[in-house]
């Protein structure tokens, strides 16, 4: 009997002994380099998906917060009541007002893309030719604006663009007009204020790709009897490919999601998609539209990019 | 190629002016006696006074400095270790996730960002009582989150441009890993510990739209304070709070290069 | 000869033949210092180590010798602990290294890019692994002084490494692997970065940096003039495996096989069947040499067996007479000279078509009585000089 119990005394304690080896095995500092990140990112980056897509399933109400429950429990009659609501897809599926919205954010935002391509990459060009000494200065000049509110950047065409404006001013007193254009609150200050914002965006990565750009192979093409605009849309175009497409990235991507310039500068038929759900969490205070908005932007926006963008880095990583 | 076209400098030089005139002209204006852009009222700076004597501006100004300050130590100390985790710990259970969580806030629209935080706030506030309003507190922890997946890019890319030799050669000679990463790793990735830092800071400096969601009545930051005045009209006080803020900027990028530069020369002379 | 007759210390030196204790290689109860146990290392599919035995001892140089790829520099870092066995297990002076994180073990190891701290300058660097064992500020700073000046490196203490020449560089290195007195020091091809003069300096310099401080080495690399002239012993690796170990001596003159024959140095290989062969001796037939070619050791083979022979370029004799001997004597016509300045090297055609190297140091100044090209002339060896190769 006796030595049974012993038996059992020694399992139970070898047991524990294992278990504490393996606590004391745990390597703790990768443990937490690796948790702590991890733990914050899933609290305050993912569960919050979850909330908006939980909360775009239920009503909208006159209550703090603004929107109705969606688990409802009454312990006296025994039944839980699940209540989901999806008037809300239902209605940005039936309402072209959502569609719209999200074709003309894709729509505006391409179109600056290009437009701020076109700036951007002489300026580029220049830097990436210039000598070491010359070349330091322009790109404190590009970066300069880059570190500066983006706001009051924003802000600064408000002035520009007005009736009373200096863009007008100047026009009128070279007697180009007779009268002030109206600049402000329309698509146009809309497409201005994205290429002049993400204009250093589109600089940097086009100048790294052309600055490592080989300048023999624009004499090897030359030699071989191109002209400088064929030798540039057949060597250098191409060569600076991957900037481009860093640079019409880095653009395109946060231009279709954007708020500030089309609420400052944008009229109210510009319509962008991150100002409808703005307008629509603040002005319409209904919060389940809001994330119904939000959810399906995730779905059809976010999710393609980081798709797009993770296998984009794949093929760099295997080239 | 010596030669550069005519048309190049002419449009790269257009393309340098449309850069800075909005610049310029927010400079010369904060300077303009007159109110109204259209009439020049002569040089002063009186709007810099009145600035400064603005109690909103200056409470918002304080309010944002102290933000970004907290959130850009709070996201280097995060971003650092997500970097490390997804540069120097090999594989892990849920790291195809955990680097996906990462590297999205770097392409998430601020306003969904802004919202989910709201409602997950508005959501835990119901459950447990905490975050008890939103205000500064949940400023912070927003930054926080989103700036942190800037500094994980430039640590991990520092990371992996390191030469893992040195971090071998510590551990060939002794040192245990925390000592490795105290005295070796930390001060060869500096840099990119500092750039981080100065971009979290910045970031979270500028937010309007994050901000505008997580923050409560009471708490506004400076970019709240400038959207909701600038929608009124042009306001001279903002041109003169634009100048010295691009007068800031100016200082420290002559600094950064300079500093740049030189270790470029260093960097040069250790590879002959 | 043996080893009693003629011994070859490290520095090249030939000792006068009195007692002299064999190496400790060939004392049959010494034991290793390091033990490398049937060693495997394998990195998903691919074998990088396979199944390696090899034992080094107190105070040897060793080196491993080898192409990119041999596995030479995954067993280095094996025994430096930052790759682990997949099978098998490493005892350094008796301790099985395994589970034993690299800042624990007794070793240190040189990198081949030197790995010096930038952030660090040169005295800190050499101090970096006395601080981390512990030692005060006052000893740290009298055992760096002592290393650097062991190196001539003394009045550089305070520079940062991207103010050193590349030779400075290799000195700090060594000299900050070798402060903590390591029981066993891993160089990872020392010599590789440095030009061709300073090569040939620095490997006497480490040499005697060795046998001063008494450190056991292993030393990797790929150029085998440097292990001939680094090495106590040699061991050459190829595809994962240890091909052969043995003293530079034993590896030249007495390779064991095809690989190792021409990996080091130059060789001709005669290929012939065998057509006697006897306890003490081998005939081989061989139309590509166009005579009988007749070894004097025996080896164990199947009859009529085809076998290769290997003949070093410097133990043939060329000359314009006919030799007196038939066997060991090939015919053939210069096709190629090149003139080394203190040798030359021939191409000779044989009527086979076999193209066999010769070298002849130039004894005489006078270019008259030298072979010129298309001459037809004789190639004959002593018997002692061809190697019958078991693989």
């Amino acid at each position: 009997m006796s030595s049974l119990s012993g038996n059992v005394w020694l399992t139970g304690f070898l047991t524990w002994k294992a278990r504490f080896k393996f606590l004391q095995n745990i390597n703790w500092g990768r443990f937490s380099v690796i948790s702590v990140p991890y733990l914050w990112l899933a609290i305050f980056f993912f569960i919050p998906f979850l909330v908006v897509f939980k909360i775009s399933l239920s009503e909208s109400a006159i209550a703090v917060p603004p929107y109705s429950n969606l688990l409802d429990f009454n312990l006296e009659e025994a039944y839980v009541n699940i209540k989901l609501n999806l008037g809300n897809y239902l209605y940005l599926w039936e309402d072209s007002f959502y569609l719209d919205a999200y074709l003309s954010s894709i729509k505006i935002a391409a179109i600056s893309t290009v437009f701020t391509l076109l700036v951007g990459f002489p300026i580029a060009y220049l830097i990436a030719r210039s000598d070491e000494k010359h070349r330091g200065i322009l790109l404190a000049l590009v970066i300069l604006p880059f570190w500066t509110s983006f706001l009051l950047r924003v802000y600064a065409w408000v002035g520009l663009l007005k009736k009373q404006g200096l863009v007008n001013e100047v026009l009128m007193s070279f007697g180009m007009i007779d009268e002030p254009l109206t600049m402000l609150q329309t698509d146009f200050a809309v497409y201005i204020g994205i290429v002049y914002t993400y204009l250093p965006f589109m600089i940097l990565p086009l100048y790294s790709a052309l600055e490592k750009m080989d300048l023999s192979l624009i004499e090897a093409a030359e030699d071989l009897g191109a002209r400088p605009i064929q030798s540039f849309f057949m060597v250098t175009v191409p060569l600076a490919l991957p900037g481009i497409i860093a640079g019409c990235m880095l653009v395109f991507i946060p231009a279709v999601g954007e708020y500030v310039i089309p609420a400052l500068l944008g009229g109210s038929d510009t319509l962008m998609i991150g100002r409808v759900l703005w307008d629509e969490f603040s002005l319409n205070r209904d919060w389940p539209m809001a994330s119904a908005v939000a959810t399906v932007m995730l779905v059809f926006l976010v999710l393609p990019i980081m798709l797009i963008r993770s296998k984009t880095e794949k093929e760099e990583g295997a080239a | 190629m010596k030669r550069r076209s005519i048309f190049l400098n002419t449009t790269a030089t257009l393309g340098f002016i449309f850069l800075y005139a909005p610049i310029i002209s927010l400079i010369v204006y904060s300077f303009n006696e007159s109110k109204l852009v259209t009439v020049w009222g002569g040089w002063s700076i009186k709007w810099y006074g009145e600035l400064f004597q603005n109690e909103q501006i200056m409470n918002a100004a304080f309010l944002s400095l102290k933000i970004a300050f907290i959130s850009a130590t709070l996201a280097v100390v995060l971003g650092t270790m997500a970097g490390f985790a997804l540069s120097r710990m090999g594989r892990f259970k849920g790291k195809l996730l955990f680097s996906g969580w990462v590297s999205a806030p770097l392409v998430m629209p601020e306003v969904i960002t802004g919202l989910s935080l709201l409602l997950l706030f508005v959501a835990m506030e119901s459950a447990f009582g905490w975050p008890a309003g939103r205000g500064e507190l949940t400023v912070i922890i927003a930054h926080t989150t989103f700036c942190l997946a800037y500094v994980a890019v430039v640590v991990q890319s520092r990371l992996v441009a390191l030469d893992q030799t040195l971090e071998e050669a510590a551990m060939d000679l002794g040192a245990k890993p925390s000592s490795l990463f105290f005295l070796v790793t930390l001060p060869l990735i500096s840099p990119a510990i500092i750039a981080g830092w100065l971009l979290s800071f910045t970031l979270s400096l500028d937010d309007l739209v994050i901000a505008s969601f997580v923050s409560g009545p009471g708490d506004s930051t400076l970019p709240m304070v400038i959207f909701s005045k600038v929608r009124l009209g042009v306001t001279p006080e903002v041109n003169a709070l634009a100048t010295l803020m691009i007068a800031i900027v100016a200082i420290g990028v002559i600094f950064a290069m300079l500093y740049m530069r030189k270790q470029n020369k260093i960097l040069q002379a250790s590879q002959e | 000869m043996n080893a009693s007759e003629l011994k070859s210390t490290s520095s090249g030196m030939v000792d006068s033949p009195v007692n002299i204790e064999p190496p400790l290689w060939k004392q049959p109860d010494a034991t290793p210092f390091v033990r490398i146990e049937n060693v495997t290392k394998k990195f998903d599919e691919f074998t990088a180590v396979d199944n390696v035995s090899l034992n080094i001892y107190k105070k040897e140089l060793f080196c491993l010798l080898g192409g990119s790829g041999s596995g030479k520099s995954t067993l280095l870092r094996m025994l430096a602990g930052f790759e682990n066995p997949s099978s098998g297990r490493i005892l350094i002076d008796g301790v099985d290294m395994q589970g034993i994180q690299p800042w624990n073990r007794p070793v240190n190891m040189m990198f081949q890019s030197y790995a010096l701290f930038p952030h660090l300058n040169v005295a800190d660097n050499v101090g970096f692994g006395l601080k981390r064992e512990g030692l005060n500020k006052h000893d740290v700073k009298r055992r760096v002084g002592e290393m650097l000046d062991m190196v001539q490196l003394g009045h550089l203490g305070k520079r940062k490494p991207h103010q050193l020449s590349g030779g400075q560089k290799q000195r700090v290195a060594l000299a900050r692997s070798l402060v903590k007195r390591p029981k066993l020091l891993l160089l990872d091809e020392p010599l590789g970065a440095l030009d061709k003069k300073l090569r040939e300096e620095t490997q006497f310099e480490l040499i005697n940096i060795q046998e001063d401080l008494g450190v056991t080495f292993v030393v990797v690399t790929h150029d085998q003039e440097e292990a001939m002239t680094l090495a106590t012993r040699i061991g050459v690796m190829n595809q994962g495996l240890i091909v052969q170990t043995d003293e530079p001596h034993g590896v030249y003159e007495y390779p064991n096989s095809k690989f190792v024959a021409e990996f080091i140095g130059s060789v001709n290989i005669l290929e012939g069947t065998v057509i006697e062969d006897n306890v003490d001796s081998v005939r081989i037939e061989s139309p590509q040499a166009g005579c009988t070619l007749f070894v004097p050791h025996g080896i164990s083979c199947a009859p009529q067996q085809t076998v290769h022979v290997a003949l070093r370029p410097e133990k043939i004799q060329m000359s314009r007479v006919k030799p007196a001997q038939d066997e060991n004597c090939m015919k053939g016509e210069i096709i190629e000279i090149a003139y080394m300045g203190s040798l030359s090297v021939f191409k000779i055609r044989l009527q086979s078509g076999k193209e066999i190297r010769v070298t002849q140091p130039n004894f005489s100044r006078d270019m008259g009585e030298r072979f010129t090209w298309n001459e037809h002339v004789y190639l004959s060896w002593d018997v002692h000089s061809s190697v019958v190769l078991t693989s």
